[in-house]
């Protein structure tokens, strides 16, 4: 991706045009996510509506991905410090949080299912499963970025270049954002209940 | 790199470049080679904009024949319902019904099919992804002045997922069941249950997918216009001295973005409940002598979130035409744009207000009367920037010395049909008219005026005009007229008369109407009607021919500016290669639309202001 690079240099602006991208992708999404609760309020204004408390193992998981942000911002930190232990320890974490938090997701729907409230039953207990689910799936692109990470941390020699020290960004920029965004959907559906 | 041809002669803009241009030492490296070195790279998975450019006006050229021949075969049915079709068998097969009289005539729900593919492959092959992909792919690098777009990997990709979703529709034309064929709205449970008719099941499945792809398509084409736009363009260019399309393009790749994914989201609840037995959009139902486990669901949900996306999209659609045509009107008329800033502004309004009108396709939806109240105010404002716009596009004609050609003519033409189809749009605006009106021919007449042929205008405007860009040579002049006029003509004697009909209540998307008392008096005008579509059809098939011959054979294009244009795609060499500019980066010093200023013609956007010299469209307090 030559032609990327040089043709920043033609730009003027200060942020990196693959930064910008990555931004306006994640707007995007969020539309996506906007639909899904919108979608939920209308239908639930609608009435015959399932009203359940959600599975506690939900809350335990906020907890589990905010953390994972943490050590993540955490190993960016150490890896622009020259602290390459530190950098990698926190790296291998990170990726583990993000693993744990898809099999406690997975729990919680099995509680779910547990207290009667099923995929195709009301359309209250549908919404939680589907919008969980895609949101999901975005976790598993950002666990994706970080085993590139990983890989490359663990094969290539230690050293902070431009190229690297962006692409670790861009990483984070996402996982962040996949974060906030289950932060925002547990505060939705808590406000909703 | 020997992939740039030099002109032979410099002229005055390319001694400007070299003087005052960017210097990015971009033609150091020699990674030119890795692009154009043989043909694949070259023209198949090209990362050249130019290239992918091309890809995005043939590909959607391809689908605009197929969507019109399914127009042309459902309106012989409704134009004449009582011959025989059984000539249509070699090609359409057993959609083709003999009773035993011997008269073959259309299978009902081949005919549903044939309208739902006609309007989805109208409205995002051709109309999405055929222009906007086309002209901000060609435009925005070589008007912004950049090498090429921020990324040319996604920009790629964004072609080839659009031609994945492609086949995948096309595919769904030869399944023993059909294509889809519950409109291009695919409201459920038409589209939720595989069961409701032949069309629903395996042909709603591919529809989904080709559209999935689809969205993908349009936000990795988005990203990059966005990212482009902001993040490339050259030294001296503000956003104020960009030329109105580049406007366009960056305020539809914005709504594309934030309204495609709902429409993603509204597919995405639609594939569980047809998969996973959920039920978003399904309430309970008794069909085929069953009852299903469907509880609770709301088809009207699903209306929401698809006309979310749905109103946005006709913006998507029409928005480039108009940055195209404003441009064409500009520099044909030898004048500056009017309006230059409130131009900007009414597409930003534009823009805005449509995220806020959409449930004025839902006035017949059960919607709260009260509710519909706020969508009939908002819905009513949208045509005050439309009138700015209009009003700006006729003042900029005015008493210029306007060149009739044929991309003029098609830009006049789109204002033409811009007006009158955007009349009509105030009368569907209103809930209480639309009670009438709604699901009538005079709905399908207003989206076809003002959205389907103008926007069909504002193309053909763009490749008229762009075409010495595209292929160095020009299209032929005469049969370009032909084509205008005889389409002008057409399109308004296929669209007029169904404002009647729908007056009358015709409702749209029927079989016949020769068996309803109420509607069968209408048989001489439906007739009339598919006269004019088929002889449109003709002159489009001209318009085709008359594209491919002139890619060899049409007048070549002997100096860089032919039209005498003061925005930067033209002052790259006639044949631009990969880099756009074979040296540095021209600098922007002015505004694109210098015309007809200070004695001369035209001043190009890299002419550096003359002592004193105010440029326009920069707020103009200098
Ligand atoms: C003054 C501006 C406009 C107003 C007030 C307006 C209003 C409306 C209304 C109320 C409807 C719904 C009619 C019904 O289904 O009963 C409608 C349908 C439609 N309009 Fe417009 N419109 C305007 C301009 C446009 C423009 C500029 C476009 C496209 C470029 C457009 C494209 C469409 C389409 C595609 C439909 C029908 C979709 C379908 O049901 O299949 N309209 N318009
Ligand atoms: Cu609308």
């Amino acid at each position: 991706m030559v032609a990327i690079s040089e043709n920043t240099k033609g730009g003027r602006s200060k942020m990196h045009s693959k930064k910008f991208a990555l931004i306006v992708a994640c707007a995007s999404i969020t539309m996506m996510f906007a639909a899904f609760t919108s979608a939920y309020i209308v239908r639930r204004a609608a009435g015959n509506w399932l009203e359940f408390r959600l599975p506690t193992v939900f809350f335990v998981n906020t907890v589990v991905i905010l953390l994972s942000s943490i050590t993540l911002q955490t190993s960016y930190h150490f890896f622009k410090n020259g602290k390459e232990f530190m950098y990698k320890g926190l790296l291998v974490f990170s990726f583990l949080l993000g693993l744990l938090f898809l099999v406690l997701q997975y729990q919680g729907w099995l509680d779910m299912t547990a207290i009667g409230v099923e995929l195709t039953g009301n359309p209250s207990g549908s919404f939680v499963y589907v919008i969980s689910a895609v949101h999901a799936a975005h976790i598993l692109g950002g666990l994706a970025a970080i085993t590139v990470a990983l890989v490359q941390a663990f094969s290539l020699k230690y050293r902070v270049t431009p190229k690297r020290k962006l692409r670790f960004e861009l990483t984070l920029i996402y996982w962040h954002f996949v974060d906030f965004l289950w932060l925002y959907l547990l505060t939705f559906f808590v406000i909703q209940s | 790199m020997a992939s740039t041809k030099i002109a032979p002669e410099k002229t005055r803009e390319d001694l400007l470049i070299e003087e005052q241009g960017f210097d990015d030492h971009f033609h150091d490296h020699h990674h030119g080679d890795k692009y154009q070195s043989n043909f694949i790279m070259k023209y198949v998975f090209s990362m050249d904009h130019k290239i992918i450019a091309k890809q995005f006006l043939i590909t959607g050229m391809f689908w605009a024949l197929i969507g019109a021949a399914m127009s042309i075969i459902f309106r012989l049915q409704l134009g004449f319902p009582e011959e025989n079709f059984s000539w249509l068998k070699p090609l359409l097969g057993g959609w083709i019904i003999v009773d035993e009289a011997g008269i073959g005539s259309l299978d009902p729900q081949f005919y549903y099919a044939l309208v739902t593919m006609h309007g989805t492959i109208i409205v995002f092959f051709v109309l999405t992804a055929g222009l906007s992909g086309t002209f901000s792919n060609l435009l925005i690098p070589l008007q912004v002045g950049a090498r090429d777009m921020a990324s040319p990997l996604l920009n790629m990709l964004s072609y080839w997922f659009f031609f994945m979703s492609g086949c995948v529709m096309f595919a769904s034309l030869f399944l023993s069941t059909g294509p889809f064929s519950g409109g291009w709205t695919a409201y459920p449970p038409l589209s939720a249950l595989p069961q409701a008719s032949s069309g629903s099941a395996a042909g709603m499945t591919l529809w989904t997918v080709s559209l999935v792809l689809f969205v993908v398509s349009v936000l990795l084409g988005g990203i990059n216009y966005i990212t482009t736009v902001l993040n490339l363009r050259t030294k001296g260019m503000t956003m104020w001295r960009l030329p109105l399309t580049i406007w366009a393009f960056f305020v539809t790749a914005i709504i594309g973005l934030l309204s495609f994914p709902v429409l993603a989201s509204a597919f995405f609840l639609m594939m569980c409940d047809r998969g996973l037995g959920t039920s978003f959009y399904l309430s309970e139902i008794f069909v085929g002598g069953q009852a299903l486990d469907h509880v609770g669901g709301s088809p009207i949900l699903y209306q929401h979130l698809f006309w979310f996306l749905g109103h946005p999209e006709v913006y998507i659609i029409i928005l480039p035409a108009m940055g195209l045509v404003s441009e064409v009107l500009s520099v044909h008329s030898r004048k500056p744009i009017f309006g230059y800033k409130a131009m900007v502004y009414s597409i930003l309004a534009i823009a805005f207000l449509s995220f806020i009108v959409w449930a004025h396709h839902m006035f017949m939806s059960g919607v709260n009367p009260f509710i519909s109240n706020f969508f009939v105010l908002f819905t009513l404002i949208i045509a005050v920037p439309s009138a700015v716009k209009v009003f700006n596009w006729i003042t900029t004609v005015y008493r210029g010395n306007l060149r009739f050609n044929s991309a003029s003519l098609f830009a006049l033409g789109f204002v033409s049909m811009f007006i009158s189809g955007g009349l009509t749009g105030i009368f569907l605006g209103n809930s209480a008219i639309d009670i009438q009106l709604h699901d009538t021919y005079f709905v399908v007449a207003h989206f076809h005026i003002v959205m389907g042929i103008a926007a069909f205008f504002g193309m053909f405007a763009g490749i008229y005009h762009w075409y010495p860009k595209m292929y160095a040579r020009f299209m032929n002049e005469t049969l370009g007229k032909i084509h205008f006029w005889g389409t002008l003509i057409g399109a308004y004697a296929i669209f007029w008369p169904m404002h009647y009909l729908g007056l009358a209540g015709v409702p749209r998307r029927y079989y016949r109407f020769d068996t309803f008392d109420a509607f069968a008096h209408f048989g001489a005008m439906n007739k009339f009607i598919t006269v004019a579509a088929i002889i449109v059809f003709a002159l489009q098939v001209l318009f085709v021919v008359n594209f491919f011959y002139s890619i060899w054979k049409g007048k070549k294009v002997t100096t860089r500016n032919p039209w005498g244009a003061s925005t930067l795609e033209w002052t790259t060499p006639i044949h631009a290669g990969h880099g756009n500019w074979p040296g540095k980066i021209p600098s922007v010093q002015r505004w694109a639309y210098d015309y007809g200023k200070d004695g001369k013609e035209f001043v190009s956007q890299v002419e550096p202001l003359a002592e004193g010299e105010l440029t326009d469209g920069e707020g103009g307090h200098h």
